[in-house]
């Protein structure tokens, strides 16, 4: 019998060929100390609350989600990734238990009062993103007085 | 976000990624995709994920690209799940096991208190658009069959989320391993070898890659 081909396999060898935008500078802004700081997630899971307003494949805008949700809803269009860990708990995407434990034992300083979600499908250059949906939503992590985001991908 | 102003730290689950784009901080984990934080239900371990990516703020310049010292596989052995017996025998089969497993769909969204079924239809059309992928795999022209919500891939992530949170509740020991769910609902299922022939014969019928592609994962 053929040996199982396994699908993170096969996708960590697609995605690895694909052409990526590549930066001669990395930006970098120094963060305050860890215990003042105030901690956004920013995920492409593309999650939305039941009902509330989806992200359509391929969408370069992003949702909000206000921290006190909690149930929501796995957006992203894609079976190429293990859908059901978020189904058992989405902390293994969308850590906000844990970050309101890092607050309460002052490892971070706060959690922000809203994090923010896109889509992860998206094309090769990503630059919608880059130029337009990216920067309006670090706008609105500013304006929320955010210091260190933590990015997660599914 | 790094230039607005933003101190970020990415967890990566595809190392070229952050070696070639070069982000400021990202803490590669070599975990299955779609768990960036490696282990659903073990705070611990997310812990120990969260205390090493934020480690990486303490760095005086970067970028800083770390691997998190765990490698998870995910091995898609299929979780252990009893299946009501057949109820109907007249009805295809994947619709009949379809109905024999709402009780424990209602059960688990109960629980939950969310669903991930309603992209393309309710929970009470699961049935039907099982029946409609049937006359597919059958041989009817696929365009002119009606599926909820004319999108094939809404309809199976649909179908697949019905299943997988209904197995939630009927699977044996702990909680399903990485693509464990997904290998149970493809391989064992009555639904998932329908939706993979339904596939073949969309397949077969000359429609576009996009149109059958993405109704199962690649690798099937």
């Amino acid at each position: 019998m053929p040996e199982k081909i396994l699908g993170d396999t096969m996708l960590r060898a697609h995605v690895s060929a694909l052409p990526v935008p590549e930066f001669a500078e990395t930006a970098w802004t120094p963060p305050p100390p860890l215990s003042e700081a105030r901690v956004a997630v920013v995920t492409t899971a593309a999650l939305h609350p039941e009902g509330g307003e989806a992200l359509t494949p391929w969408a370069t805008s992003y949702g909000v989600l206000d921290a006190s949700q909690r149930n929501l809803v796995l957006g992203h269009w894609s079976q190429n990734f293990d859908r059901s860990a978020f189904t058992i708990d989405p902390n293994v995407v969308y850590p906000l238990d844990r970050l309101d434990e890092l607050a309460a034992d002052g490892t971070i300083g706060s959690v922000a009062p809203r994090h923010f979600t896109f889509a992860g499908n998206q094309p090769d250059d990503v630059s919608a993103v880059r130029l337009d949906g990216g920067p309006a939503c670090a706008a609105e992590l500013k304006a929320d007085g955010v210091d260190v985001v933590l990015l997660t991908p599914v | 976000m790094e230039a607005a102003g933003l101190s970020t730290v990415a967890i990566s689950v595809i190392r070229a990624m952050p070696e070639r784009m070069r982000p400021p901080r990202a803490l590669h984990c070599e975990f299955p995709i779609g768990r960036p934080l490696g282990k659903p239900g073990d705070a611990a371990f997310q812990h120990d994920v969260l205390r090493r990516a934020f480690a990486l703020l303490e760095r005086e310049s970067g970028p800083v690209l770390e691997d998190h010292p765990e490698t998870i596989v995910a091995d898609e052995q299929p979780i252990s799940c009893p299946m009501p017996a057949r109820f109907d025998p007249d009805l295809p089969p994947a619709v009949d096991e379809a109905r024999g497993i709402r009780g424990a769909y209602d059960r688990s969204r109960a629980r939950r208190g969310v669903t991930n079924v309603g992209r393309a239809m309710d929970a009470d059309t699961v049935p039907e658009a099982l029946a409609a992928l049937k006359q597919i795999a059958d041989g009817a022209d696929w365009k002119s069959v009606r599926l909820p919500g004319k999108n094939t891939v809404a309809v199976t992530l649909d179908i697949r989320s019905y299943y997988e949170e209904a197995a939630l509740e009927l699977a044996d020991g702990p909680a399903p391993g990485p693509r464990a769910a997904e290998a149970w609902f493809f391989e064992k299922t009555e639904a998932g070898a329908l939706v993979l022939a339904a596939r073949a014969e969309i397949k077969r019928q000359g429609a576009q890659e996009g149109i059958w592609l993405y109704m199962a994962p690649v690798q099937r």
